[in-house]
């Protein structure tokens, strides 16, 4: 298959994830990518280690960002350096970045210099906070945006102390939004021949991330989400949405009726809470019933029960035996990628599927300024003379 | 100009992920029509948080569904199966997240709908794709997240698995589908062939977890280990986490731990701080007990002018209150049908310098058939 944006040429100066992680799909698209990384060092994330997890050199992190890339080196403070950069960004489709607001300016490299040399040019920037406002120089780092964004107070316990999310989720999140802008221009300048400037911050995207539990505390007059003190699944639904210790593990269960689960699991108490507003307003008490009934059995022996029924349940279960299902039957969802060096890993795959066709590439991480040479020698030499 | 204007979507959803879909392709200019059964719409209409109605709807709803248009049809109906038919000949788009099987007995399958229309991008949600054990399981996000091994990730070590207190599967997968439809557009531009773009929430959250998966799979296959105390992160080391002040709580990501044992005068860790992963619980516990004899603001004044990455744990309150957050001018009004109004967030993209802000509600079902019957049928 002609994957959609095989003709698209980005030039990406982000590191990190979240700028990374958006031209990563734009990559599984189609695109070709070049990461533009200072000499010596890089792209930060590079060495950035997770656990103690060192994969021919560099962190299995950015493995799993920097897969199906190009990677060319350049000092932008050099101005030869800057001048071969500018030849490439006249043949680019897309010019990407993530850093702190104001130095692409210094740099000469913002949007508004950068449409002079090319027109069409879509310019995708992310930043920390936003470009206005008191928070706009500091560190667009996630953890800070969960603890500033109030989402510390959704995960866990009631008699917990504020629980992070355990994934750099907005981080994620704001790349998400990134390529959905970017792509959104692409569409538009299909039909107008402009290009545009995307501008998104981990801040808009934190709120967006929790558009449903911002828009019922601006609603609820203005009442703090309370975590419920037990089996908290979710701060703003009721009864039993949560996750259930049972004799052998851990069964989750979503909205389901209280007195019917109470039927199907012969739980008497449960049966008398027939009122759905009740739910909510009871969830304490109707929790604290279910968990003592539910550890008295197996996680097996409820699913038994409760799947025939149709009620909303599933065991809690870990990566293995999720990776042991998903390479019987959706082989799909992961993938082994080649080094130019010949080092091999697995890692993910694109979530998304095209005419039923997985977005799978074969290409691995690029080493340090690996494809400088032929970039030079191909790309920039054809255009240095076309100019 | 908003980059989709002029484009249609047929948004045949319920609930969160499909329709945050057609909510972020409307605020980006597209006409989103949400098809739904006479009189009682599609289900999310009831479902509410905490018990929150505005008027007929829930607040979830309109939070969901604002700024798009209500089509309502009885798909069992051939006449009504008809006008809807009339409709995707019209659409560029048509998205959907019943379960497998479901449009396709209703002769709106894919195949069905480019036969009808050659170039439609024809965008589908399930659960956990068509293949495996789990294709029938309801595509809920919380069973998902406890099938996924997400709800090893948050909390403390000795915790319970703790689930992701938001719809993340839902949400991530809804994101994936606005990619997978506008790359579908971009490619229709090119060829003038529509095409059938797939998502799965469980697809959705294995890329989620793309980083500390693609560990798993290089590290001998070990699980994800929370810190003891403060856990922000089971892979990121020390003093990545949130801890406790006088006053309230402090979150610390990725720092320099000499500093941290002078400025904290914690020199118990100064023999444990090159391997900050291994020694994760200890320095941990250390910079714990040095955090919790002061307030909050104290340390932010000391830690903040020697760039230590840290930040106040904040609630609602807190957040909102912030001027940093009213700068960014994140809230916005839509206007209730009883001309009541209600405060919701706004797209998070900015293009041209231009927000995507409208006061237009979830629309009531069927409000717009009048409208539609007669400027596209």
């Amino acid at each position: 298959m002609n994957k959609p944006l095989n003709d698209i040429l980005v030039v990406d100066f982000s590191q990190f994830l979240s700028g990374p992680s958006a031209s990563l799909r734009l990559a599984d698209l189609g695109a070709r990518v070049i990461k533009i990384e200072r000499p010596g060092t890089g792209d930060i994330s590079r060495h950035m280690y997770i656990s103690d997890v060192e994969m021919n050199g560099a962190s299995s992190v950015f493995h799993a960002i920097n897969r199906n890339k190009e990677s060319y080196t350049a000092d932008l403070k050099n101005p030869d350096d800057l001048s071969k950069i500018m030849v490439l960004i006249k043949k680019a489709d897309i010019v990407m970045h993530n850093f702190r607001p104001g130095v692409m300016e210094r740099l000469g490299l913002d949007y508004d210099r950068l449409k002079k040399i090319n027109q069409n040019i879509i310019y995708g920037e992310i930043s920390g906070y936003g470009t206005e406002g008191p928070w706009r120089g500091k560190p667009g780092q996630d953890l800070l945006l969960q603890a500033l964004s109030g989402m510390c107070f959704l995960s866990g316990n009631g008699d917990m102390a504020p629980v992070p999310m355990g994934i750099s989720l907005v981080d994620i999140a704001t790349g998400g939004h990134l390529v959905q802008g970017i792509l959104a221009c692409l569409v538009r300048r299909a039909v107008t021949g402009m290009g545009g400037l995307v501008q998104v911050s981990m801040l808009e995207s934190a709120c967006d991330l929790q558009f449903e539990s911002l828009t019922c505390y601006f609603n609820d007059g203005h009442q703090l989400p309370e975590r419920t003190l037990k089996n908290n699944a979710n701060p703003y639904l009721g009864a039993p949405y949560g996750i259930y210790k049972t004799l052998d593990g851990y069964l989750s269960i979503a909205m389901t009726p209280v007195h019917t689960l109470g039927e199907l699991i012969k739980c008497p108490p449960l049966t008398k809470y027939t009122d759905p507003a009740g739910w909510f307003t009871f969830r304490e008490e109707i929790k604290a019933i279910l968990s003592a009934h539910l550890l008295t059995a197996k996680t097996g022996h409820w699913l038994q029960i409760l799947e025939p029924a149709d009620i909303w349940c599933a065991p809690v279960e870990s990566w293995r035996e999720l990776l042991a299902e998903l390479s019987l039957n959706n082989g799909h969802m992961t993938q082994t990628v080649s080094m130019e060096d010949g080092y091999q890993f697995v890692t993910t795959s694109c979530p998304i599927t095209l005419n039923g066709a997985a977005l799978t590439s074969k290409k691995g991480t690029p080493s340090l300024g690996q494809d400088n040479h032929r970039i030079d020698t191909s790309l920039l030499s054809a255009l240095t003379q076309d100019v | 100009m908003a980059p989709l204007e002029n484009l249609i979507v047929l948004e045949f959803c319920q609930y969160m992920s499909g329709p945050s879909a057609g909510l972020r392709m409307a605020d980006l200019g597209a006409t989103v029509i949400k098809i739904e059964r006479p009189k009682t719409g599609e289900g999310g209409r009831q479902l509410a948080i905490k018990n929150l109605f505005a008027g007929d709807n829930s607040v979830l709803f309109h939070t969901i569904n604002r700024n798009k248009l209500s089509y309502s049809a009885n798909l069992k109906d051939p006449a009504d199966l008809d006008k809807i038919k009339k409709l995707i000949r019209k659409a560029d788009v048509l998205i959907h997240n019943f379960r497998p099987g479901v449009m396709e007995k209703l002769g709106l399958g894919y195949q069905d709908c480019a036969g009808l229309n050659p170039g439609l991008i024809y965008g589908e949600i399930s659960g956990y794709g068509k293949e495996g054990k789990w294709k029938f399981k309801p595509g809920q996000d919380l069973l998902l997240q406890s099938i996924s091994g997400l709800g090893w990730l948050s909390g403390n070590k000795n915790d319970p698995p703790v689930p992701f207190g938001l719809s993340i599967a839902d949400y991530i997968c809804g994101t994936h589908l606005v990619q997978g439809i506008l790359s579908g557009l971009i490619a229709r531009a090119k060829t003038g062939q529509g095409m059938l773009v797939e998502v799965n929430l469980l697809a959705s959250l294995v890329d989620f977890q793309f980083e500390v998966i693609t560990t798993h799979l290089n590290d001998g296959g070990r699980l994800p280990d929370r810190a003891a105390q403060g856990n922000a992160h089971a892979y990121l080391s020390a003093p990545y986490g949130v801890y406790g002040t006088k006053d309230g709580y402090l979150a610390m990501a990725m720092e320099n731990l000499e500093y941290l044992t002078k400025a904290l005068d914690i020199p118990q860790i100064a023999s444990l701080i090159h391997d900050g992963f291994t020694h994760r619980d200890a320095i941990m516990a250390a910079i714990a007990g040095a955090l919790k004899k002061q307030t909050t603001g104290y340390w932010l004044d000391l830690f903040e002018p020697a760039d230590i990455w840290c930040a106040e744990v904040q609630n609602y309150h807190q957040f909102t209150a912030h001027p940093g957050y009213k700068a960014m001018r994140l809230e916005q009004e839509i206007v209730l049908p009883d001309g009541r109004s209600l405060t919701t967030t706004r797209c998070p993209i900015r293009i041209d310098g231009q927000l995507f802000n409208s006061s237009k509600p979830g629309p009531e079902v069927g409000a717009h058939n009048e409208q539609l019957d007669h400027t596209l049928l």
